[in-house]
């Protein structure tokens, strides 16, 4: 989230799309229904009506995969009636800026696509620069090779009639959502966007949200308090794993993975660190090698020295292009190139697609180590239904380990708070927490290598490891210390006493920390900030919610990002009731300011979006693969053959993996006329591993169901109750029809195509419930991330004759 | 001043933590149930859940309309429960007078099974169930030994979104009138159901019989002339009964 759970009562307009909020963030209803008590219209965008629909204003249904259009007919309905908030967009996005020659779309492709490596030139997309470097601008909006004008011609083929022809949406529904979201284009108006993971699993995930930007900075809801973008992240601290980073292309703090390309530490901070020419642009992140020098200080401690390049020769490199995300994983491992490996807390078996390929995938390996509270369809996927537990190779270890509740540690919610959380009890029997078992086994793994040598030792032996694991002392060494004697300011450190901000952090060595956006989380000064409860606050912020006492939030306690786009360029707030800062007698009051530099209009100011290397917040994104602007591609698997704004079908960069089990239905497939999405339930957590072993969750969703319209029911001879068979290209499921009428039949392109959906939290170690729903699902990811294309896929349905998975 | 109830069916999710955290706190087992075509379950209140959020779905002039309604005990301020139960014993149900919790004993358990069903029949919410194992008659206990310690019923503990509050009858009248008022501007036929006669009291979006048929005391069918007569005469029956067991 840029901004927080709280701030969502803030909000004039709240639209859910790609999220069912109240279902699976209860919590978050807490906040929406205050902004509702308030007069907030709440609008819920969504294939199926689910507990959100029915506690919002209304719901919109649309066919899965086509949110790019839907946003996209929103950006032209904003530009077209004029309802941008146009001081906003001219002084703080990157609407005015010119883009080079070379940036060129047509057919569906942005220029410089390579079609048979399916990648971009993204070097075509680069703006105009004049004598100083500095991008040129014209506040105007009218010159034509501005980002506005570019932008606005984009969007122009996105009409209310084609619009409405993709996505199922009738023209009165979609004007009805346009209408009432744009009108926070208001200047002291409000809009938020909540989504999750119904935006994200898709081809084009990543371009969902890029819309979903474009939408708030021209309606200049970025950085005020009932404004952002708002991703609600999953229970099991998912924003602190992303901070720490489980994801094979960064290493923590959002820093790329080092590539075999970049030998040296050199390389790796000329090829990463942006640089910019403009005096008023803070280019955050050109302080990226403080961060980066620091965190190799943190992992390599006395071993990380100026002359070895501070360890970075020590890291893996990975192969530049290479994707080691878990389709292209679990697809070597079907190939037999893994011997073994290790699961932690995670059941792939069940909640990673296309699962029969998966759990043949891993009778490939020689051993495996899983680590859980439960068994699970991972653990014991050796003696799944089918298969005879002598003819699997794997020798099969299963460490019990300790439940959140039995360990003390921090979570970070998706508002960025980092909250200390207290062991409740101890855990039971042999059962240890993931850290314990992680620091033990290093520690073996080091006394083995010095007793025997083994190849490449330096980076087992000179890491700076701990002998025990302890929380506190984790937390520590996340926010960091000083490696040597230090002054900062007025005041001195002694060496091994902590940073107290990131901006302490620097690149000679002389500080460390496990991750830079936590810096200042744990204090000499305040201790371990994430165990504050204290709810004071100023009347200025208590007015939007903001209690910068209780716990902490990255980055240095900013409750709301970017914040300094919700002032004018004299430093007064838009919406002075909602005030999140203002400068005040020649100072920011409120929320700790995005920078503390002065207003815009005294001259010193900094552009407020800092992160970005001009400073503006971007409506023209040339970072990511596909292109600079969202633009509407179908499913991998669709249920049409072309679509009204180009001939280029999918996503001309989608990332897949291809071997005899991965088969993807035709387009508008005759054999899979059915949209399938899969969903979590507010019952269960993720794959249900846990949660189908706790009795009373398990009594109130115990067996795997499909919701499905009256109309495909009786299509289908189906009624409610019945047993039926799914089946996609790549398997089938069983589960128990829930015919509902909360699931609409979509007219799209003049024909009805009906949608289905299933939740994926029930496997066969629970016997009764019915088994994954990913043996449906395709394994075709976004090409930004690899995030897998759970949301959208062909299907067919019958009923069943006789039921096994469910009896 | 009894305590009271407030469920504010407007702002309920269905998250069902409530149905949950009253198993929990009561300790009971769960049941074994199945997929039947509905987000509702167990089906049905039973033994095993005093708890239980009802889901009631149509399609109206194409709007589609997802009621949910977090059933419980209404703990009557005359309960015809208690005065059923009289008919045959004392201290079967009673009915706490500083909080005005409607109590089932463990002296139900004494109760034959024509007394348990006249019990029952006598609701007319259709709330209390018979452990057939056991022989208790079951129901919500107002979570009697948390409020009686100052704590909040668990389910009004746990509710995210404000739709279970509990508090002194006045504070939740006042509190009803007032999101009633709210309510009303975005649903017309808001209305609080039977709110001068129990002490649960359910804020209602829409006509009762669309959240379920026993929402208000008024609306109830499909009685049988015993059940009816028991509903109606049940205080005036207890004299009589008792001279019959005598």
């Amino acid at each position: 989230m840029t901004n927080h759970w709280i701030d969502i009562k803030n909000a004039d307009a709240i639209l859910i799309m790609g999220s069912n909020a109240a279902e699976h963030h209860p919590i978050s209803f807490k906040w929406v229904l205050d902004a509702k008590s308030r007069g907030a219209v709440v609008m819920h965008v969504d294939p199926k009506f689910s507990r959100t629909s029915a506690r919002s204003d209304f719901h919109v249904p649309l066919r899965s995969g086509t949110d790019i259009a839907f946003l996209g007919g929103m950006i032209n309905y904003i530009i077209e009636k004029d309802k941008y908030f146009k001081d906003y967009v001219v002084n703080y996005t990157n609407a005015s800026l010119l883009v080079a020659d070379a940036f060129g779309f047509e057919n569906g492709l942005f220029s410089g696509y390579d079609p048979a490596a399916r990648k971009y030139d993204r070097t075509q997309w680069a703006f105009q620069l004049d004598d100083d470097k500095v991008p040129k601008r014209d506040p105007s909006l009218n010159d034509p090779r501005c980002v506005f004008q570019l932008m606005k011609q984009h969007y122009s083929r996105y009409t209310l009639d084609d619009v409405s022809d993709i996505t199922g949406v009738s023209k009165e529904d979609l004007v009805k959502v346009y209408e009432a979201y744009s009108a926070t284009g208001a200047p002291d108006k409000a809009g938020t966007m909540l989504y999750a993971l119904g935006w994200t699993q898709h081809t084009v995930g990543v371009q969902n949200i890029r819309a979903a930007a474009i939408l708030q900075l021209l309606l200049g809801n970025m950085g005020i308090a009932g404004g952002g973008i708002n991703a609600l992240r999953g229970e099991p601290n998912v924003q602190g794993s992303t901070d720490h980073t489980l994801l094979y292309h960064l290493v923590p703090g959002y820093m790329a993975m080092p590539i075999a390309d970049w030998q040296t530490l050199a390389d790796y901070h000329k090829a990463n660190t942006p640089v910019s020419y403009d005096p008023q642009s803070a280019n955050w992140w050109q302080n990226k090698p403080k961060y980066f020098n620091s965190l190799l200080k943190g992992w390599f401690g006395e071993n990380a020295t100026k002359e070895n390049d501070f360890g970075y020769g020590m890291l893996p490199k990975i192969e530049k292009g290479a994707n080691y995300s878990y389709l292209f994983l679990f697809d070597r491992m079907y190939q037999g190139k893994i011997e073994g490996g290790f699961i932690f807390g995670l059941n792939p078996m069940n909640s990673v697609p296309n699962s029969n390929k998966l759990r043949k995938a891993m009778d490939n390996l020689d051993w495996l180590v899983t680590v859980d509270v439960h068994h699970s369809e991972t653990t014991d996927n050796w003696r799944r239904p089918g298969v005879d537990p002598k003819s699997v190779k794997t020798e099969v270890f299963l460490l019990p380990s300790a439940h959140r509740l039995e360990k003390d540690g921090t979570v970070t919610n998706s508002g960025r708070w980092q909250l200390w959380h207290y062991k409740a009890v101890e855990p039971p029997g042999e059962a240890r927490t993931f850290g314990d078992m992680l620091v033990d086994l290093m520690n073996k793994v080091r006394t083995l290598y010095t007793e025997n040598s083994g190849a490449f030792a330096d980076p087992i032996l000179k890491i700076d490891w701990p002998k025990r694991y302890d929380a506190d002392e984790m937390a520590r060494r996340i926010n960091g210390v000083f490696t040597v004697d230090t002054k900062v300011k007025d005041k001195e450190y002694k060496k091994g006493q902590l940073v107290p901000s990131f901006v302490a952090l620097a690149d000679d060595g002389s500080t460390s920390s496990l991750e830079w956006l936590y810096c200042g989380s744990y204090t000499e000064e305040d201790g371990n900030k994430t165990k504050r409860r204290d709810p004071k606050q100023t009347p200025m912020q208590a007015a939007i919610g903001l209690y910068p006492n209780w716990a902490w939030c990255w980055p240095v306690n900013r409750r709301i990002l970017y914040n300094r786009a919700s002032v004018n360029l004299e430093g007064q707030p838009y919406a002075p009731n909602k005030a999140v800062i203002q400068w005040q007698d020649g100072k920011w009051v409120g929320d700790v300011p995005d920078g503390g530099w002065p207003p815009m209009a005294t001259g010193e100011g900094k552009h407020p979006f800092i992160m970005t290397v001009h400073g503006f917040g971007q409506h023209y994104g040339p970072g990511r693969m596909e292109g600079p602007f969202p633009e509407h591609y179908e499913p991998v698997e669709t249920p049409v053959k072309s679509h009204p704004f180009s001939k280029q079908l999918n996503n001309p960069c989608y990332v897949s993996v291809s071997s005899d089990m991965d088969i993807l239905a035709e387009p508008a497939d005759p054999r899979y006329p059915i949209v399938l999405t899969t969903y979590n339930v507010t019952e269960h957590w993720c794959g249900g591993g846990e949660t189908r072993n706790v009795p009373n969750l398990l009594e109130a969703e115990p067996q795997l169901y499909v919701e499905m319209s009256p109309e495909l029911a009786e299509e289908k001879g189906i009624k409610n109750g019945d047993g039926v068979i799914i089946e996609s290209a790549r398997g089938r499921a069983e589960a128990i029809a829930m015919v509902t009428v909360r699931m609409r039949p979509l007219k799209i392109q003049g024909k009805i195509v009906h949608e289905i959906g299933m939740p994926f939290c029930f496997g066969w170690t629970t016997p009764g419930s019915g088994d994954s729903t990913n043996r449906l699902t395709p394994s075709v990811g976004d090409p930004n991330t690899s995030i897998p294309e759970f949301k959208a896929c062909l299907v067919n349905v019958k009923k069943a004759d006789k039921l096994t998975e469910l009896a | 001043m009894p305590k009271a109830f407030l469920i504010d069916t407007s702002r309920c999710t269905a998250c069902r933590g409530c149905q949950v955290a009253c198993k929990e706190w009561h300790e009971l087992p769960a049941n074994k149930t199945k997929q039947w075509g509905s987000h509702q379950n167990p089906p049905d209140l039973n033994p095993f859940n005093y708890k239980l959020v009802r889901f009631s779905e149509s399609l109206e002039n194409g709007k589609i309309k997802w009621f949910f309604f977090p059933d419980q005990c209404r703990h009557c301020i005359d309960p015809p429960c208690k005065n059923e139960a009289e008919g045959y014993m004392d201290g079967a149900v009673i009915q706490d007078e500083k909080t005005g919790a409607v109590l089932f004993t463990d002296l139900t358990a004494k109760l034959a099974p024509e007394a348990c069903e006249a019990v029952r029949a006598a609701c007319p919410y259709d709330i209390p169930r018979w452990d057939e194992k056991s022989g208790l008659l079951t129901k919500c206990t107002m979570c009697f030994d948390r409020v009686s310690n100052g704590m909040l019923p668990a389910c009004v503990k746990v509710c995210p979104t404000g739709t279970m509050n509990f508090g002194e009858r006045a504070e939740m009248l006042e509190l009803a009138e007032k999101r009633l008022a709210e309510a009303k501007k975005t649903y017309p036929n808001a209305t609080l159901a039977d709110a001068d006669s129990v002490n649960t009291i359910f804020l209602l979006m829409d006509e009762p019989q669309k959240y379920h048929k026993h929402v208000v005391a008024s609306v109830r069918t499909g009685l049988n002339r015993k059940q009816f007569l028991s509903s109606v005469f049940g205080p005036l029956r207890r004299p009589m009964q008792r001279a019959v067991r005598a």
